[in-house]
């Protein structure tokens, strides 16, 4: 396969991944925790990195994982002793990543791992940096990453999928009937820790963020239904992702960044012309209740 | 650290990049308790992040680094942010957690996108707008410092000017629309002050923690007070401290970034005020549901004796009644033998005549809060405080008195509620 197609692979399955995952965050009214989880996963890439000693994407994705995991339960905690829950998770991210900025630049200075990275990602690197599988033949090691969690992301969600519906909309519903709310809760927060790390690697912090809630808010504004949300945001995370990438390509530009752009202006696109809750849609009908 | 000592002394820019930072510090912990109360603190964060891209746009534009016009582009897409925001969740069915993210991360995007095209550009190599995602203090200059410290001055000034209006709309926003107060502008204009409080920060500490400025004061200093003036007036010492703090060990190395520091800073004084507030403090907090544990459970060892009827039970048979552990069970004993209403003698526990006088007055208490609790809308404005302020020695006699006369009061009042409670009481009242 060219080099063009491995980063539109990539970008596609970090959209797809992403975009799935994003849904429950946004129903679930914890968008910001994605927020927080994409900025405290430097801490956990860094740590992972001063015990092993090594790069290796096994221990970066488990150190994130945990890190991720931490986030929650630090936000979980403060906000049970009294702290409103918007403050709580500032408070949480700010000051871990910090302690991962101030880490890296005493500790890590020299290896590949850099701030800048962690932040834009380095798509346009996945394609030299391979494995070599038996049957498949050489595959950029993303690639493989990326495919094994949407694989994971795909697993659970179908097993756990009524659950998850559950506890998004009713929870103590969920809770009356014997659903136990918490343990679903932290089996999606590692869902989502464990994506975001290996959507991480390749498309770094911002585009991780932009692929988890944009693509689930477009499609919350085009569908009532929830199956339908979650197969919509999947496809439209792999649009953004391919737009992206020939806009990055045309003007030159970071195509991480020229992702997340794509999927603000998709977003916007859909804001406007939603047939039930777009803007015109909404100015159309009220001026016709009018009449 | 001599070496720091004698640039805080003698070299001009160090001692203004101080005073800036503690300026700003001190404005956006101002800010930030306005922005904690109205729960709009992580506005602040998509503001900061929505920056970046009016930077570029500005440097584009310029073609050199005027700190001015910069910060004129900051504030412009932040605004502009801040308004999609309020758009989005007015408009559609889209929560404002899901809308703040959206644009913090599409916005931070274009700017990744418009610093990658700065780059390209001849004049972008040097540019250093790569500072203001992470806050470099130090590379601020002469006019540049001047001009956030004046800023941030006049942040404060406005802020401390229209004080009452700001707390009015906060807190009852429309009490404030009765008395003619123009909330909507009011509400422009403190996110205008929070936009440009973000903006002329983020040189000093980068846009993705500038949010923790705005937040972690504040949140510290709501530990300490419940008074809004006192809050925000700690919130600003906090917040001035922690940027001159963070400011001063970021320059003990070589080319570390000034954000992180200031933010730990924040971060631990949050973490002391978290334990050690004397009101709110986990430490003092889990002192006091220790010591109303074991009150409880003084209560209930003495109620159980004297419902028992009886003047003498096995500790054994006690301790297997009450549900609690070994150790706090001999603990609460040992502090009711101290106190003289309870007395040992191998084993066997006689309660004294001063223990039974508690558990009555106990009884009573407990008899009047439940008659409360179940007709709330007769018994509700009883007064019962004195009982529950004295609980700590024996009442007297007279005082006892007085306790079973209000009790009669109230069965003669509402005669419905005799019956239940003379059978549960079953006649084994303390005779006075």
């Amino acid at each position: 396969m060219s080099y063009e197609l491995w980063i539109l692979l990539t970008g596609s399955l970090v959209g797809l991944s992403c975009g799935i995952v994003g849904c429950f965050l946004i129903l679930r009214k914890m968008s910001m925790l994605a927020d927080a989880i994409s900025h405290t996963v430097l801490l956990g890439l860094v740590m992972a990195f001063i015990v092993s000693q090594s790069m290796n994407g096994f221990y970066m994705l488990i150190g994130a994982a945990v890190a991720g995991l931490l986030t929650t339960f630090m936000v979980q905690l403060l906000n049970s002793s009294g702290i409103q829950e918007d403050a709580a998770i500032g408070v949480v991210f700010t000051s871990l990543f910090a302690v991962g900025v101030i880490l890296i630049s005493l500790f890590a200075k020299n290896v590949h791992l850099d701030v800048e990275h962690a932040l834009m990602g380095e798509i346009a690197f996945v394609p030299w940096n391979t494995l070599s599988l038996p049957i498949l033949g050489d595959i950029p090691k993303s690639v493989v990453m990326l495919g094994s969690v949407l694989l994971l992301d795909i697993l659970i969600i179908f097993l756990l999928f009524k659950e998850f519906k559950l506890t998004s909309f009713d929870p103590s519903m969920a809770a009356a009937i014997g659903i136990p709310v918490l343990a679903v809760h932290y089996i999606l927060m590692g869902l989502v820790s464990v994506t975001t790390v290996s959507a991480f690697d390749s498309v770094g912090a911002i585009l991780v963020v932009a692929m988890l809630i944009a693509p689930g808010a477009t499609a919350y504004l085009l569908t009532d239904r929830y199956k339908v949300m979650l197969l919509l945001s999947g496809v439209i995370g792999v649009l953004d992702s391919i737009i992206g990438y020939y806009g990055a390509k045309m003007f030159d530009v970071s195509i991480s960044g020229a992702m997340a752009v794509a999927a603000g202006l998709v977003f916007f696109i859909v804001w406007m012309l939603s047939p039930k809750y777009g803007l015109i849609s909404r100015f159309l009908n009220q001026r016709l209740t009018e009449e | 650290m001599n070496h720091l000592w004698q640039s805080i002394l003698t070299d001009g820019n160090t001692q203004w990049v101080l005073l800036s930072t503690l300026l700003l510090g001190i404005a956006s912990g101002v800010l930030g308790s306005f922005a904690l109360l109205r729960k709009q603190s992580l506005i602040g964060d998509a503001v900061a992040h929505a920056a970046l891209p009016g930077i570029c746009f500005a440097f584009m534009f310029m073609g050199e680094k005027n700190f001015f016009v910069l910060l004129i582009g900051a504030a412009a897409t932040g605004l502009l942010a801040a308004y999609t925001i309020q758009l989005i969740t007015n408009t559609t069915r889209i929560k404002e957690d899901t809308a703040i993210c959206l644009v913090l991360s599409v916005f931070f995007g274009l700017g990744i996108v418009l610093l990658t095209k700065v780059a390209q550009m001849p004049t972008g190599n040097q540019s250093g707008l790569d500072d203001f995602i992470f806050g470099q203090a130090a590379s601020l200059v002469g006019r540049d410092v001047q001009l956030m410290g004046l800023t941030a001055a006049a942040l404060i000034i406005i802020t401390s000017l229209l004080f009452k209006e700001f707390k009015v709309s906060t807190f009852d926003p429309q009490f404030a629309r009765g008395i003619g107060l123009p909330v909507g502008f009011l509400n422009f204009l403190f996110v205008s002050l929070l936009v440009i409080t973000v903006v002329i920060g983020i040189q000093a500490v980068g846009v993705i923690l500038m949010a923790a400025m705005l937040i972690t004061p504040a949140i510290s200093a709501r530990y300490w007070t419940d008074s809004l003036r006192t809050m925000v007036f700690i919130s600003g010492i906090v917040g001035g401290l922690s940027g001159a703090v963070g400011t001063l060990i970021s320059t003990l190395g070589k080319g570390l970034s000034t954000g992180p520091f200031i933010v730990l800073t924040a971060t631990v004084i949050f973490i002391v005020s978290m334990l050690f507030s004397p009101k709110r403090g986990l430490i003092s907090v889990t002192l006091k549901r220790l010591k109303n544990d074991d009150r409880l459970a003084m209560r209930f060892i003495l109620k159980k004796m004297y419902e028992s009827g009886k003047e003498t039970i096995r500790l054994d048979h006690l301790f297997q009644q009450s549900n609690i552990s070994k150790l706090k069970f001999n603990r609460v004993l040992k502090h009711l033998m101290k106190k003289g209403y309870l007395h040992q003698e191998d084993g066997i526990l006689t309660i004294t005549k001063s223990g039974l006088m508690k558990a009555e007055q106990f009884s009573f208490v407990d008899e009047i809060m439940e008659l409360k609790e179940m007709y709330p809308s007769e018994l509700g404005s009883l007064d019962i405080h004195w009982i529950e302020k004295e609980e700590k020695e024996t009442l007297s006699k007279e005082q006892l008195t007085k306790l079973q006369k209000k009790m009669s009061d109230i069965y003669i009042q509402y005669p419905f509620l005799n019956v239940k409670m003379s059978s549960r009481r079953g006649g084994q009242g303390y005779e006075l």
